[in-house]
């Protein structure tokens, strides 16, 4: 389907336009003025120029948390993307049942971040918790608030139970606009059930698979009140994501100029990764529009 | 379903896919299974005794929820803030995303692109600014505060899910329309809107669901009169030292809506994303 150029339709979008630049560029622009000065205590600014960019380069304090967010969110993507498709073909297909399934699976997704983390401390302690409890009465030394690597382990646990529904969803809802016809056809063929997933579902998956990774990829990138409620960033600072780091500094610590100079850097990252994403999904549209 | 000479050959499968859905049902379940228990159970218990279901059975968590101003008042602001955001999100959502799925008109593409980043914005990046900017405009611990911050990402996101179901209904219906006399906003009103009806219904559950979850910035933007029940779960568990009867008995009150929620759109939750860009 063509589109027709009509400029007037710039009526139409000016009062996202207006309302979106209300509230992200007046904000950005206060960002900006930041980053480039130093103050005290709030006010007495003077100019600091690119100091906050450099000392932020050279400190290990944020590349060690880029490190920690890009391991996370990879590791994210790795077991929710193939578990939600997992669970996306073993849905019920229709009836009561059916309806049952999405309204469990759908459930987490509603969750409040910090009650998500709430739930998952109260199951995870070891002194009043479930799974706490359970685990070290199976022998292990469990204890995620003074073991980086139980730390590691419950909240990636945690964000797997909170966002694979979304995954499964988006998978879901993509195998349901599959024709019968192709499954006929494939029954025909006496295609194995590898085959059917690998050449019938998995093309026509791609387009929601596609926006599922980069919600995934962006929500885990920004994943804040979650690892905070449950670890607080610890033990240590093994959980501390980069969002915790910065509102620590910028809320915490009240250093404006070095959390202004944070954002700017912390927001390009993401920008530079979703753009790569946005152009692989524009021509991935257009090749299905050729089809 | 014909008959039946693979039958033999489904059998293991239909049972695999039963055993994965409910292996994740059950890890999807257990954890909130244990924060409704420990809700009625009293703090003695919850920290000396390890019982899979409560002993003796009490409300008191609730009560003392329920009948505090300043626990339930949370509940009442969280949702002002919540529909006022779905409603100011769908409003200008809507023009917009019948402009992107329409038309072509000069930085169509770069505007779109600008839109989803505001999605891909951290809320951590924008929680100091957006404090000096409402204070600024003393909007500063009011409900329309937090709605207008969520809208940095609902808005976008609206458009997004938007343009997606409109792609999928022919242009034919609207020249039509247009030349049976309709005037713009008569056919937007009359017949466009109640043609992508779950759509709205799909966009209107995405805007509920990221306003209704998010803590950073609802928290930073409110101090008595707005401040919202997963900001006042927060205060009070770091005050009272570990009230855990209580904060289980909030937790689960805060995902009842959701649930509700949920229960109403779940015919759309598989049609709905299924008719957007799928």
């Amino acid at each position: 389907m063509e589109k027709t150029v009509n400029q007037r339709a710039w009526i139409l979008v000016l009062p996202v336009v207006l309302l979106v630049a209300f509230s992200s560029v007046i904000p950005m622009m206060t960002v900006v003025n930041y980053s480039f000065q130093d103050s005290f205590r709030g006010n007495d600014f003077f100019w600091v120029g690119l100091e906050w960019y450099s000392e932020l380069l050279r400190s290990e304090r944020l590349w060690d948390a880029l490190g920690r967010q890009l391991l996370f969110s990879f590791i994210i993507l790795l077991i929710e993307i193939p578990l939600g498709i997992l669970i996306a073909l073993s849905m019920p297909k229709k009836g009561w049942l059916a309806s049952l399934c999405l309204v469990l699976i759908a459930l987490p997704l509603l969750i409040p971040y910090n009650v998500v983390g709430t739930i998952w401390q109260i199951f995870g302690r070891s002194d009043i918790g479930l799974l706490g409890r359970v685990l070290i009465d199976l022998g292990f030394s469990y204890n995620y608030a003074q073991n980086a690597f139980d730390a590691w382990a419950t909240v990636i646990a945690m964000d797997v139970w909170h966002w694979t529904s979304l995954v499964a969803l988006l998978s879901y809802a993509g195998l349901r606009s599959i024709p019968s016809a192709y499954y006929q056809a494939a029954k025909i063929d006496q295609a194995s059930r590898w085959s059917v997933f690998r050449y019938i579902e998995l093309p026509k998956l791609r387009g929601v698979l596609i926006i599922a990774v980069l919600l995934r990829f962006m929500d885990s990138f920004m994943i804040y009140t979650e690892p905070f409620v449950l670890t607080g960033g610890g033990p240590g600072n093994a959980t501390t994501f980069l969002s915790i780091d910065l509102v620590k500094m910028a809320l915490g610590q009240f250093d404006l100029g070095p959390a202004a100079a944070f954002s700017l850097m912390y927001f390009l990252v993401i920008l530079l990764i979703s753009y790569v994403f946005y152009t692989v999904m524009i021509s991935i549209d257009k090749d299905e529009t050729k089809q | 379903m014909s008959a039946q000479p693979s039958s033999r050959k489904r059998m293991p499968r239909i049972r695999w896919s039963a055993i994965v859905m409910i292996a994740y049902l059950l890890f999807l379940l257990v954890p909130i299974y244990w924060l409704v228990v420990m809700s009625f159970k009293s703090n003695s218990e919850i920290l000396n005794a390890f019982t899979l279901f409560p002993d003796e059975f009490t409300f008191q968590n609730y009560e003392t929820i329920l009948t505090d101003p300043s626990w339930y008042m949370g509940y009442v602001n969280s949702f002002i803030y919540v529909a006022l955001n779905t409603v100011i999100s769908l409003a200008v959502a809507l023009p917009a995303a019948y402009a992107f799925s329409r038309y072509r008109f000069y930085g169509d593409n770069h505007l779109f692109f600008w839109l989803l980043t505001n999605r891909m914005a951290p809320p951590a990046v924008f929680a100091l600014p957006f404090f000096q900017l409402y204070s600024s405009v003393s909007l500063f611990d009011t409900h329309i505060a937090v709605a207008l911050a969520h809208c940095l990402f609902n808005v976008p996101l609206a458009v997004w899910i938007l343009e997606g179901f409109m792609r999928g209904i022919p242009r034919e219906i609207d020249e039509t329309a247009f030349m049976d006399g309709y005037g713009f906003t008569r056919f937007f009103t009359r017949i466009f809107i109640p043609m992508i009806a779950p759509g709205i219904g799909v966009t209107a559950f995405f805007c509920f669901m990221f306003s209704w979850v998010e803590l950073l910035l609802s928290r930073t933007l409110t101090s008595v009169d707005a401040k919202p029940i997963t900001a006042i779960m927060t205060r009070t568990v770091s005050a009272s030292g570990l009230d855990w009867g209580v904060l289980a008995a909030a937790g689960v009150l805060t995902i009842i809506p959701g649930a509700i929620v949920i229960y109403f759109v779940r015919s759309y939750i598989a049609k709905g994303f299924a008719l957007g860009r799928v």
